[in-house]
């Protein structure tokens, strides 16, 4: 009997791993939480021709609208996966639990966004969410934006709100020209193996040019202002760690703020499963993305944020160790090497956008940091000041609410020493009537909603 | 495509189909519909799921996320508010 394997996302990665999988001849079994696969790029060069050949294929089961809620392990076996399937967030969604021989996992990540003061106000998002809604809807969240952080990500998301008729005013990169330019071009033996990534890159620039938007280096969002949504949103420039340069700050009128500081991995998926974790940040994966958790592969995002192209040759890597094919066939050496070589690209783009340690310097005691429980870095520094870490977290809810730390986790554990922010036995909301129901038994059956 | 004809609180919104509740709202011009437990508003902050901050109730079902729920003709939504739960 072929082997059994589970890919859980459907993006870049775990898309790649059911091909890998159905290669090596497994029998797969691929879900996402969203509807669609693509995750959250959601279209690249080649990718409609690759659903089609995975989602079309006699051994592949693709379920849509699938979260997994609890990885349950299973000693020297594969994880049990407990899944939800049905329309987000609905009542009575029925429960699976898949018993694979093997389980890859490509949950992907999501944006990172430093706290400053205001940025909760309704009009201040992520880069991201800004991509989603005009790739998901071609709806830009609003007229006047500005688009800051740090790293390569605010390019496509300046891209996007044009296309969809936003007058994006500026593109506000936190680090200097000077850091930016020494990760750019270092190693540029790299660069000439991933024409494609500068090629768009180059692109994205030419087209900021042709709309007259200033990409300005050094400067960073430190404040958002509005009544009851942002109208105003102070910039100021920055020295290398991101202290401020007093005196610098402007003051710029927007009806919609974007921030992307980078990127966090979704790692609570491997931390269930009992994956080591690396440098306490991801996923630690070999040379052929095993995880130490027994029959368990982890690829994309959750391994390192690498972009797209990594996460593709990463999935199809262990997708087809995943699927029994042989380590040392001809093709996953070459797929081997063009992983190592997107992650060298991504390495030096980490290098030009490192986040600078001096960022808490934008906050002021009333700045809620954990948006879920509106706690304040004031509250936050004078529970530290007699507390430890999970005294502060239950006495102040920062980090405990239903959010679990996703968004506030990293900062919380900047401005606080804590233990490990990535521990949520329940990786997706259950309903208690869902929890109640029996699973429905999946004796290997194959089922695909297309 | 067909439009979505959706309440909030009983206001009318129309969007097409295919459409997220938040984009429905948001295409509207609609920019929050939650308030946190110090009882300010909230929207949209991750567009992705992840942060919950623009939890609704949909036809009577609390705590269903916005941003990633599509709207269907005719959804009776209704906005949550946190406040008065202790602000810390
Ligand atoms: C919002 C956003 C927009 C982006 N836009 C761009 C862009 O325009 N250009 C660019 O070059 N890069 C972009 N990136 C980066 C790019 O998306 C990543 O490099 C790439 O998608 C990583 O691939 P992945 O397969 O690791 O993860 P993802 O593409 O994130 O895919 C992970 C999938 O796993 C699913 N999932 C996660 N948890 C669960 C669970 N518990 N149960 C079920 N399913 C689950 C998710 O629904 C998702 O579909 C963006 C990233 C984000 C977060
Ligand atoms: S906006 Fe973050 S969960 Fe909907």
């Amino acid at each position: 009997m072929s082997r059994r394997v589970v890919v859980v996302g459907a993006g870049p990665a775990g898309l790649c791993a059911a091909a890998g999988a159905l290669r090596a001849g497994a029998e797969v079994t691929l879900l996402d939480a969203a509807e669609d696969p693509g995750g959250q790029i959601r279209a690249w060069p080649g990718f409609e021709r690759l659903r089609d050949h995975v989602l079309g294929h006699p051994r592949c089961g693709w379920w849509p609208e699938t979260s997994v809620w609890s990885i349950e392990r299973a000693g020297a076996g594969a994880p049990r996966v407990h899944v939800l399937r049905g329309e987000i967030d609905a009542a009575g969604r029925d429960r699976h639990v898949l018993r694979p021989d093997a389980l890859v996992l490509a949950p992907g990540a999501h944006d990172r966004v430093l706290p400053f003061p205001g940025w909760e106000l309704p009009g201040v998002s992520t880069g991201g969410a800004a991509q989603a809604f005009v790739k998901g809807e071609g709806l830009a969240l609003g007229d006047r934006t500005l688009i800051a952080g740090s790293g390569p990500f605010l390019l496509p998301v300046a891209a996007s709100l044009l296309e969809a008729g936003s007058r994006v005013q500026a593109v506000l990169e936190a680090n200097p020209a000077a850091t930016v330019a020494r990760g750019w071009t270092r190693r540029p033996w790299e660069l000439a193996s991933q024409t494609g990534k500068a090629a768009e890159l180059a692109g994205y620039a030419a087209l900021l040019a042709r709309h007259r938007v200033p990409y300005r280096t050094g400067r960073a969002v430190i404040e958002a202002r509005g009544d009851g949504r942002v109208e105003e949103a102070v910039t100021a420039r920055l020295r290398p760690d991101w202290s401020v340069v007093p005196g610098t700050e402007q003051v710029a009128a927007v009806d919609a703020l974007c921030v992307t500081h980078g990127f966090s991995p979704r790692l609570e998926l491997p931390v269930a499963a009992g994956c080591r974790l690396r440098a306490g940040a991801f996923a630690d994966v070999d040379a052929d993305q095993r995880t130490t958790a027994p029959a368990v592969y982890a690829a994309g995002e959750i391994t390192g944020i690498a972009g797209a192209p990594a996460a593709r040759t990463e999935g199809l890597l262990a997708g087809w160790i995943a699927g029994g094919g042989p380590p040392d066939a001809p093709e996953a050496v070459a797929v081997r090497r063009r992983r190592d070589r997107a992650r060298a690209f991504a390495a030096r783009l980490a290098a030009a956008h490192p986040i600078g340690a001096a960022w808490p310097g934008w906050l002021r005691p009333g700045t809620i940091v954990c948006r879920c429980e509106d706690t304040t870095y004031g509250t936050l520094r004078s529970t530290a000041a007699d507390d430890s870490a999970h005294a502060v977290k239950l006495a102040t809810r920062a980090g405990l609410g239903p959010c679990q730390a996703r968004i506030c986790g990293p900062a919380v554990a900047e401005l606080l020493p804590a233990g490990n922010p990535h521990h949520r036995p329940v990786a997706q909301p259950i309903r208690l009537g869902e929890l109640a129901k029996p699973p429905v038994e999946n004796p290997g059956r194959k089922e695909s909603a297309r | 495509m067909s439009p979505v004809r959706i309440t909030l609180d009983g206001e009318p919104f129309t969007g097409r189909d295919g459409q997220t509740i938040a984009g429905v709202l948001l295409a509207s011009g609609r920019r929050s519909w939650r308030e946190s437990p110090s009882g300010a508003p909230r929207g949209v902050f991750c567009g992705i799921g992840v942060c919950f901050d623009c939890l609704v109730t949909v036809n009577g079902v609390r705590d269903v996320r916005a941003c990633r729920r599509r709207a269907r003709d005719g959804d009776a939504v209704t906005t949550q508010s946190r406040a008065g739960e202790e602000a810390r």
